[in-house]
């Protein structure tokens, strides 16, 4: 078992015919994703790879091919328009891999997604993967095993290095999420705590947070009260200063708030273990397995 | 992106908020001018993209022209939170009877655009969110409607309860300052103090935004208010080459991809008993230049004393790093030592590139971070 892509994921890629999405496109199709459509306007009825048809709006791909989950590519001006677009044609997981989308186009999307019962994952995120399964995004397959740990992050290379090192020590994952480094995005820490926690084949989780917001206390909160599961948790920019916006657009401390301490402590008191470097998570999962 | 004071004024003014009038003097010959047209009492404020410029010295009432000039030649070059002030912004001094405080910002837990007011002006408004929190008024805008009459109004009449003409003014500049925060792609905008002058006006006396890096390409004439003068030169130089860089005050340079990595890498130097020298991400999709550029960088800084390379190759091909490292020190040969950890895409092509040229490649993040605080330190700790 996995959470959010499984067997039954019918991929279709926004963005299809543009540098990334047809390089990701390739990726996944390699990877054994069923790509089952590709839209870009102006382009509709040729095919990608000679294989996966391409249509000129989400809607005219779902009706075509039933997809049920998008992943988005497209430039950061139009991706706000995607990923609205892709809720409105009845697709019920939309992942955003853009990155630069501005964040008062997203207090636009997030409801509009949320009216029309999709889950949005990202923007500004890696994506997704369920180990030989299923990819949606551009988590790297080959450093991915299958197995029974939950991986969920804010990070993209951050969650390359843990999954790594967990592959290599033997751990595999059920599925890894990367919900994004933007200050509002689609699917927070609770939510995928919430969707391993149901999952009967994960049995831990790993999850990488990083300075800013309070998502990783809330998420902190949550596992005290509501996971039987044991998770591991990290908080990457202990030595990020104030003020400063650490590459991704969520990542800064705002005055005195969203500090990697205060993190850190909301982790200690809900019993999670806690990682103080990417190493660590081996042995704190190998612990608790 | 930060803009000075007087660019938000200059924002607010066009979306008629009432602010008082100013000119910016680079010059203590220019203040003494600005001073002597106006023909009152002067502030002399510092404008840089930091807070706290009160309580550094940064701003000076001024009651003659000669004051002026006096003042504007102690400010303007002097170091606030490690920024050289560039220009003073001038300003007839204000009578003041009350100040308030108005912001907009982007709030993360409600996903929503949320105004925050308070009667309790002119201090920092964590402060007061902290110690007096019914001092407060907090509303959270829905994006589909925008800001309601009756919503300005509220925020109005929460600030000026006592004074049914001050709160409909308050509210109508609620509206103005929702039109200026949109329109310019804002991710915060505040007017601090709010103030009520001694003649009963209502006037925005300082003010304050901060654009969404994410809008600039939206909103070419606020792109332009970008001030090179006002910035760390060693990241406008990292801005121009397409990489994000925070100079910091260790001694070890980072080069990473991603940044979270980047910021686990340096949490990590902090771990084994270094300090970072900077922030570094060099992105996902890495190309040779952006390595050259990245190292020019880091070089630049004089406490640097080890590099250290973090790199993971997904999208980013490592051998298209090593490239970069081989093009970096053909000419300019480094003159610090440097650690290559590399992982990922292409490893065996950058570590045999890297092998040519007499480079040495790790492949664990822990190994490679520990050498590198050795050799920043010449062997004191990790």
């Amino acid at each position: 078992m996995s959470i959010f892509i499984d067997r039954n994921t019918k991929l279709v890629v926004q963005g299809i015919t543009g540098r990334d999405g047809s390089f990701h496109a390739k990726q996944m199709l390699e990877y054994g994703t069923c790509v089952v459509a590709g839209v870009t306007p102006g382009k509709g009825g040729q095919k990608f790879e000679n294989k996966v048809p391409i249509f000129d709006t989400v809607a005219d791909a779902v009706a075509a091919t039933g997809a049920n989950t998008s992943v988005i590519y497209v430039p950061p001006p139009f991706a706000a328009d995607a990923m609205m677009e892709a809720a409105d044609s009845g697709i019920s997981l939309v992942v955003c891999i853009t990155e630069g989308v501005p964040v008062l186009d997203m207090t636009r999307v997030y409801p509009y997604v949320q009216d029309r019962k999709a889950r949005l994952i990202g923007p500004n995120c890696p994506g997704l993967i369920t180990p030989g399964v299923s990819k949606v995004g551009i988590i790297p397959g080959r450093i991915c095993a299958a197995g029974n740990v939950g991986v969920v992050s804010r990070s993209g290379t951050l969650t390359y290095e843990v999954v790594y090192q967990l592959t290599r020590a033997g751990i595999g994952q059920t599925t890894c999420v990367g919900i994004g480094g933007d200050p509002i995005n689609g699917t927070n820490f609770i939510d995928c705590l919430q969707a391993f926690e149901a999952d009967p084949d994960t049995k831990a989780v790993a999850m990488m947070g990083e300075i800013g917001g309070t998502d990783e206390q809330q998420a902190a909160e949550f596992v005290r009260a509501h996971m039987t599961k044991p998770v591991v948790g990290f908080i990457a920019g202990q030595t990020a200063p104030p003020g400063r916006r650490m590459g991704h657009a969520g990542a800064i401390i705002s005055g005195s708030a969203g500090t990697a301490a205060e993190k850190l402590d909301a982790f200690k008191a809900a019993g999670m273990g806690v990682a103080q470097r990417p190493a660590d998570f081996v042995t704190l999962l190998q612990e608790r397995l | 992106m930060n803009i000075h004071e007087y660019q938000a004024k200059d924002i607010f003014r066009r979306f008629g908020i009432p602010v008082p009038p100013g000119d910016v003097a680079t010059s203590p010959d220019e203040a003494e001018r600005i001073a002597r047209a106006y023909g009152t009492g002067v502030v002399v404020k510092a404008q840089v993209h930091a807070g706290g410029r009160g309580k550094a010295g940064g701003v000076k009432l001024a009651r003659t022209p000669a004051d002026a000039r006096a003042a504007a030649q102690q400010i303007i070059g002097m170091q606030i939170k490690g920024l050289t002030v560039p220009k003073v912004l001038v300003t007839p001094a204000a009578d003041i009877a009350s100040e308030a405080y108005a912001g907009i910002i982007v709030d993360r837990a409600s996903k929503r655009a949320v105004y925050m007011v308070s009667p309790a002006g002119g201090i920092d408004i964590e402060e007061v969110a902290a110690k007096m929190p019914d001092r407060i008024m907090r509303l959270p805008v829905d994006p589909r409607y925008g800001l309601l009459p009756f919503e300005a109004s509220r925020l109005g009449f929460f600030l000026y309860k006592e004074n049914a003409k001050l709160a409909r003014e308050a509210a109508k500049i609620m509206r103005q300052l929702w039109q200026a925060f949109t329109a310019s792609g804002g991710s915060l905008a505040e007017i601090n103090p709010l103030v009520v002058t001694t003649g009963g006006d209502l006037l925005a006396l300082d003010a304050k935004m901060v654009i969404d890096d994410n809008e600039l390409d939206r909103h070419p004439e606020i792109a332009a208010l970008r001030d090179e003068t006002a910035e760390d030169p060693s990241e406008v130089a990292a801005r121009r080459a397409n990489l994000t860089f925070i100079k910091l005050d260790g001694n070890v340079g980072c080069v990473v991809n991603g940044a979270g990595l980047a910021m686990a890498t340096m949490d990590l130097v902090k771990y084994y008993g270094g300090e970072p020298a900077n922030f570094l991400d060099i992105g996902g999709s890495s190309n040779p230049e952006k390595v050259v550029n990245a190292l020019r960088i880091i070089t630049r800084d004089p406490n640097v004393k080890a590099i250290l390379f973090n790199i993971f190759g997904g999208i980013t091909r490592t051998d298209d790093v090593a490239n970069g490292i081989v093009a970096a020190t053909r000419d300019t040969p480094l003159t610090v030592p440097m650690v290559i950890r590399l992982t990922g895409t292409n490893e065996e092509i950058a570590v045999q590139i890297l092998q040519q040229h007499g480079f040495s490649a790790m492949t664990d993040m822990d190994e490679a971070v520990q050498k590198a605080v050795r050799l920043a330190t010449g062997g004191k700790a990790a």
